[in-house]
């Protein structure tokens, strides 16, 4: 009897969870049609969530590119296709790797900082100083990183798409011999428009998607993952792995319906 | 004429009851003290006063507009006429002492920046921190954090001061120092104001009015005079406990003096 009382106390506590994220989800994105919006702070966080992530986005692209052009090669050129790197390089990063190697790469280096660094305001009543001040926390503290987000996910995939195909472009041409035109000239036919949009949704989703786990861990942190030091470090640790698993699980759906 | 009027104040926390039917009533221009054992609620009802606590049951009353119930621009409109001094001073840590002072008129006033500029110096000379503009919360000590936190509530001229524990963390005599400045303040302003403390006694001579929580009510709320001369056997008690005098009703109390009269024995 015990046993059924405490799995029904575990599915409530789940489901009111569950029911608070999606209402934070839903007020956010409320305040962040309606104005104002905090100008100011969404290029702070423009220049925190995307540019200061260049170099790790420049980095995991240029290798992972480097990495594909070598497996790439090694499994084409058993069947004689090694004509066919470039698309094979360009549809992999374009469609899959690109968004969510650089989703997870952002939720590990930004995200994991958004959640620390809202929860130490929550724990040490920054949060309720600004409602005391008549201001909306949520304005100034989700708002912009949603926003920021939104609009850093996409260009860094598609600077580590770039980055990625250059680095195919270095070890598959430069080191293994396939010909540049042919390695340019097949992607330009098999890739298309189609494939990049579908890189495109999938980072705006990404966006969205890291924000909305990594702020709403911090704004909730005394309250689902208990108080002090050890509450934001428990809440951080929480936010980046349900982000990284949501975004592989959410990646999946995606794929499935964009097929 | 009542500023703040609490009236069967309920709120528990999962199983746990900490308010219990408070009921108090604060006049305009008067100072309390809320007292009482830790975890007896203090804190919790400071909160409801502030809107940032919804209750149970019961109301709060500031200026007969009903915080508890309030929701957006009209419980911001009834905050504009609080400040609030928690803790640990909430300053935003990314921000100077001056832009920490300077923000709440910079979002909430049209005010210029020349006339914030004044008035935030105005405002940090008047607790003594003329001189730390330009420092961050973190390279301050903790009574000038308190001092700036002060300074921060004070500058949009609030109507009512919520005062949570301002000398906590503080050696005896910068407490002593912040419970002077706020005393020396409200003479100036005239605020309505409630000071969550354990600075027994020593906080009796800036307020008007002791209430004392115990289980969840207000078991005692008089005059400090009258408080320190109560006949309750629960006053008395606390008193014992916080003035650091033999209980009469419990077990002795440990005092320096004490172990060195036992060594002279």
């Amino acid at each position: 009897m015990e046993l059924i009382r405490k799995m029904g106390r575990t599915v409530l506590v789940s489901v009111h969870r569950i029911g608070v994220m999606g209402l934070f989800l839903v007020r956010t994105a409320l305040y962040t049609i309606v104005p104002p919006i905090k100008i100011g702070r969404v290029i702070k966080q423009i220049h925190f969530i995307g540019f200061q992530s260049l170099v790790v986005i420049l980095l995991t692209g240029c290798f992972s590119g480097m990495v594909l052009g070598f497996q790439g090669y090694y499994s084409l050129s058993r069947f004689g296709s090694d004509a066919f790197l470039g698309p094979m390089i360009g549809l992999s990063l374009i469609k899959e790797l690109g968004p969510v190697l650089t989703a997870l790469m952002v939720t590990g280096r930004a995200g994991s900082a958004i959640t620390a660094e809202i929860g130490i305001m929550r724990i040490s009543e920054q949060i309720d100083a600004l409602e005391l001040m008549g201001l909306n926390p949520y304005r100034y503290l989700v708002v912009p990183n949603f926003l920021a987000g939104l609009v850093s996910l996409p260009l860094l995939t598609a600077i580590f798409d770039v980055v990625g195909i250059f680095g195919g472009y270095l070890i598959g041409v430069k080191l293994l011999g396939v010909g540049i035109g042919t390695y340019f000239g097949e992607m330009s036919s098999y890739v298309g428009m189609k494939d990049v949009l579908e890189g495109l949704y999938k980072s705006l989703s990404f966006g969205i998607l890291i924000n909305w786990v990594c702020c709403f861990k911090g704004y909730y942190t005394s309250i689902f993952t208990g108080f002090g030091a050890e509450g934001v470090s428990k809440a951080t640790t929480q936010a980046v792995v349900l982000s990284s698993v949501l975004i592989l699980v959410w990646d999946y759906f995606m794929t499935g319906l964009l097929y | 004429m009542e500023m703040i009027k609490v009236e069967d104040l309920h709120k528990a926390f999962a199983r746990n009851s900490v308010l219990k039917g408070i009921s108090l009533e604060i006049r305009k221009g008067e100072v309390i003290a809320l007292i009482g054992g830790s975890g007896e609620g203090k804190s919790v009802l400071l909160k409801h006063m502030a809107g940032l606590m919804k209750p149970d049951k019961g109301r709060v009353l500031v200026n007969d507009n009903n915080i508890a119930s309030s929701r957006g621009k009209y419980l911001n409109s009834l905050r504009a006429k609080l400040g609030f001094l928690f803790q640990g001073g909430a300053l935003f840590d990314s921000m100077t002492v001056f832009e920490n002072v300077a923000f709440p008129l910079k979002e909430k006033t049209r005010k210029s920046k020349q006339e914030i500029k004044e008035r935030v110096l105005q405002k940090l000379s008047s607790v003594g921190l003329s001189g730390s503009e330009e420092r961050y919360p973190s390279q301050i000590s903790g009574g000038m954090v308190k001092r700036a936190a002060l300074a921060r509530a004070l500058v949009v001229d609030p109507e009512i001061m919520l005062f949570d524990e301002p000398t906590t963390g503080l050696d005896p005599l910068i407490g002593l120092q912040i419970l002077k400045l706020i005393d020396a303040i409200h003479r100036e302003l005239g605020f309505t104001g409630v000071i969550v403390t354990h600075e027994v006694p020593r906080v009796f001579d800036i307020v008007d009015r002791v209430a004392f929580l115990k289980d969840g009510k207000v078991f005692a709320y008089d005059e400090p005079e009258t408080f320190m001369a109560s006949n309750k056997e629960e006053v008395k008690k606390f008193l014992a406990g916080s003035l650091g005098r033999p209980n009469p009703g419990g077990p002795a109390i440990f005092r320096p003096c004490d172990m060195r009269e036992s060594e002279q024995r």
